[in-house]
């Protein structure tokens, strides 16, 4: 396991996401009300890239015609087919004990911590002032 | 796959004895045949108005295409099931038919006019629990209401619901609307309380064209749309929620056919994956509520006549508790007595005659159970 600064914190604003390329894997990285959770992003349906899906809630109800949405924005919808996936687990809605894609521990990380490493940055530059996102893989 | 369909396909001919027939078609009622079952208002204005000379049997099953009556079975009257004595004789004793649900196919389910519709299903209903059930203990029967207007649908079904020789409400598959819209609910929650599965039976009232691509010209197009029909009603049905809402409820589809459900349940399963949000009450892949709640009577078996590919059929739908046995007579769909196609194997074929009509129609199996403690 190393740990792989990712992002600067402020590239990634709310209900956003990304594509970051660590250790020659894509992952998506998202910003779920400013907690960051980073999954793999391929869809393991038929592959779309899942950091390019909307942001959505689920969907529930207790009994036909009443509908309840909750944890806003805590779920991926594929781009292709419109599968949801957990962005805190990577697992799919319709199938989570099979279907899911890899979650990865995801962590928040000053400059100045950062510089006292251990790290990998990659090609990234690292600013003491700044903060940045760091996904462990 | 389970133990029991990867064994099918080994024996040719099934004995049919001791079987629960669950789709037997005595012929439908003439309407002077009905009139002394009629309330005397509508005895009085259907003689005054000439409907008793009208045949209200359905369009959507002529009783002389071929298919509709087999040529061996059909009597000088150009009717078959006629009477108790044919139905006898032709359906219940050369099977060795232990019981057998009647399906009475009469317009009644489809009059435009609410009341007439209501007055002439329970003049079916009566008709059939005096001239048929009272004489042959052999036959149960299914309670026919006409969809269209679920407040007297309930009325009919709460009427009958005492009787237990009714061990099922019958509908037909098309209808104004979509079967799983609201305004149906009430039918099938009354089913539900009084332990009566709802069996949705081919055919209907063609107020919409049979296919959704519009009238078809031939016989053959209507008949071969039926399959669809179906497959809309089954999703709507699971879409609209009705199996969540009503969970005790059983449905059973009669003469859908059963050939189409591998690929209804990949596109229903697949689709639902990604649009699952909408019907947010829809927890499971359709499939495995259809598997849960769904039967369908065996014949018409639209499959080809090698063993092998039923045999792959049911594999694809995997799940040995979905089928009924039924013989549809006086329908023409099979020969002989082979009601039960050689794929099917001895234990699967036993389970369908037996099993899982007792753990379908929990009317039955009350009376079977009294059998056995006799
Ligand atoms: S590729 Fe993601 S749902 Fe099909």
């Amino acid at each position: 396991m190393a740990r792989h600064v990712v992002a600067k914190v402020d590239e990634l604003d709310i209900g956003k996401s990304k594509l970051v390329k660590v250790a020659g894997r894509d992952i998506a990285l998202f910003n779920v009300k400013g907690e960051f959770f980073a999954i793999a992003n391929r869809c393991p349906h038929e592959g779309a890239d899942l950091c390019r899906g909307q942001m959505v809630g689920l969907a529930e109800s207790d009994e036909p015609g009443q509908y309840r949405m909750t944890r806003h924005g805590e779920l991926v919808r594929c781009p292709w087919h419109g599968w949801e996936f957990d962005i805190r687990t990577g697992k799919s809605w319709c199938d989570p004990a099979r279907t899911r894609v890899k979650s990865f521990d995801v962590s928040v990380a000053s400059g100045g911590a950062l510089v006292e490493g251990p790290y990998q940055a990659e090609t990234f530059p690292v600013s003491i002032d700044e903060d940045y996102v760091v996904v462990e893989i | 796959m389970n133990e029991m369909i990867r064994s099918l396909g080994k024996e040719s001919r099934l004995s049919t004895v001791g079987g629960i027939d669950c789709d037997l078609h005595p012929a439908s009622p003439a309407t002077t045949t009905l009139l002394p079952y009629l309330d005397d208002y509508w005895r009085e204005t259907f003689v005054m108005r000439g409907v008793d000379r009208l045949s209200l049997a359905m369009t959507s099953s002529p009783a002389h295409a071929p298919i509709n009556v087999r040529a061996d079975w059909r009597a000088k009257s150009g009717f078959a099931g006629d009477t108790l004595e044919t139905v006898r004789s032709q359906a219940l004793d050369p099977f060795g038919t232990r019981l057998a649900i009647c399906n009475v196919l009469h317009g009644s389910m489809i009059m435009h006019s609410d009341d007439m519709a209501a007055a002439l299903c329970g003049a079916v209903n009566e008709w059939l629990a005096r001239e048929w059930l009272g004489k042959e203990p052999r036959l149960r029967g299914s309670i026919a209401v006409s969809a269209q207007n679920a407040e007297l649908a309930v009325a009919e079904i709460e009427k009958r619901a005492d009787d237990n020789r009714f061990v099922q409400v019958l509908i037909l598959a098309q209808n104004d609307e979509p079967l799983g819209r609201r305004r149906y609910w009430p039918i099938y929650e009354a089913a539900a309380r009084n332990k009566l599965p709802v069996c949705i039976h081919a055919g209907g009232s063609n107020r919409h064209a049979p296919t959704a691509t519009g009238w078809p010209s031939f016989f053959v197009e209507a008949y071969v749309a039926q399959g669809s029909i179906f497959e809309s009603q089954l999703l709507s049905l699971v879409a609209e929620g009705v199996f969540h809402k009503i969970p005790e409820l059983k449905v059973v589809f009669a003469e859908s056919g059963f050939t189409w459900l591998p690929s209804f349940f990949w596109r229903a399963d697949k689709t639902w994956r990604g649009v699952r949000a909408e019907t947010p009450w829809v927890t499971e892949q359709p499939s495995d509520i259809v598997k849960r709640h769904v039967r369908f009577t065996l014949q018409p078996v639209e499959a080809p006549l090698e063993t092998d590919a039923l045999v792959r059929t049911l594999a694809h739908i995997d799940c040995d508790d979905i089928l009924l046995f039924s013989t549809d007579y006086p329908h023409a769909q099979f020969e002989g007595l082979n009601a039960l196609p050689a794929a099917l194997g001895e234990t699967l074929a036993r389970k369908i005659m037996i099993d899982n009509p007792l753990a379908t129609y929990p009317r039955i199996a009350a009376d079977f159970g009294k059998e056995v403690s006799k």
